[in-house]
């Protein structure tokens, strides 16, 4: 549960994220693969090599979710409905790897912002990225 | 037996020598704390946790941070021969500590935040992947004499 001060937190390291939100997006993604390559099974038709076009653009996509759920902070399941919808139909990615994209997504901002990942706002960003994952898979069954 | 490239071995110990295992292992062991709290359950011997200010300043947990990442230490100079490594840890953590090897994962991934914090750029995708894969076999050591 996201409570006021994880909400404050989370708003706080989003301004710094602003305006890099699709390069931190892309390095997440590039991380995941090449960390978890079992979640390269869900690109089978993208070019998932260093620099790739596929992965920046899917890495923007990725960020601009992000950025929607944490401008919608206290409505993150009504702001990503359509992006829950489709992964309960049509993606379908297991459960598991929303973690997974969420810790790369923890060392993107801690490579690029140590100083302002914080153990306080380490927590509620991990929160934050977990509310997302639920949201995603909610509707699965 | 696990097997490592020499690449993944080369990635694992050169950032290792970096690593100051004082500060690493306490600020591990705090953001564990910090950031799933309910791993205080393991730790109610230690004082004051009551606020993320009061954990970070605890000395118990610094020390025991310290420990924690010591023993660490021994994965990276055994990556060859983890399991025997970690054997007397494993019934230890298993019959006396009694602590869900889950735990052991969620400290890996604090310590792969941790090591990004500090050497940024350094720590790689190819470095990440090798230290994931070392603090999961590392957790999978410690689990494997539970019964």
């Amino acid at each position: 549960m996201l409570t006021a001060d994880d909400k404050k937190l989370i708003l706080q390291i989003w301004e710094k994220v602003l305006g890099h939100q699709e390069d931190f997006g892309a390095e997440a993604l590039e991380r995941m693969f090449a960390t978890y390559p079992q979640t390269k099974t869900y690109f089978p038709h993208f070019d998932l090599q260093h620099g790739s076009a596929q992965v920046k653009g899917h890495g923007k996509k990725v960020a601009a979710a992000l950025v929607e759920a944490a401008n919608h902070i206290d409505d993150i399941a009504g702001a990503l409905s359509k992006l829950s919808d489709l992964h309960a139909q049509k993606l379908r990615v297991d459960p598991v790897n929303f973690k997974l994209l969420g810790q790369c997504f923890l060392v993107v901002v801690a490579i690029h912002h140590p100083s302002v990942l914080t153990p306080e706002v380490h927590a509620s960003l991990d929160k934050f990225l977990c509310a997302v994952g639920n949201v995603l898979t909610a509707k699965y069954r | 037996m696990v097997h490592w490239t020499a690449e993944e071995k080369q990635l694992i110990t050169s950032l290792w020598g970096k690593v100051n295992v004082e500060e690493c292992g306490a600020e591990a062991l705090a953001r564990l704390l910090i950031v799933y709290p309910w791993t205080q359950r393991f730790f109610s011997s230690f004082g004051n946790l009551s606020s993320p200010t009061a954990i970070i300043g605890n000395p118990k947990v610094r020390a025991h941070g310290r420990k924690v990442l010591t023993s660490f230490g021994e994965a990276v100079k055994n990556l060859d021969n983890i399991k025997a490594t970690y054997a007397k840890l494993s019934e230890l953590h298993c019959e006396k500590l009694h602590v869900d090897p889950e735990n052991f994962r969620l400290l890996g991934d604090i310590l792969i935040i941790v090591l990004a914090s500090h050497f940024a750029r350094d720590f790689t995708p190819a470095c990440q992947f090798a230290w994931q894969k070392l603090v999961g076999v590392v957790a999978h050591a410690l689990a494997r004499k539970y019964h």
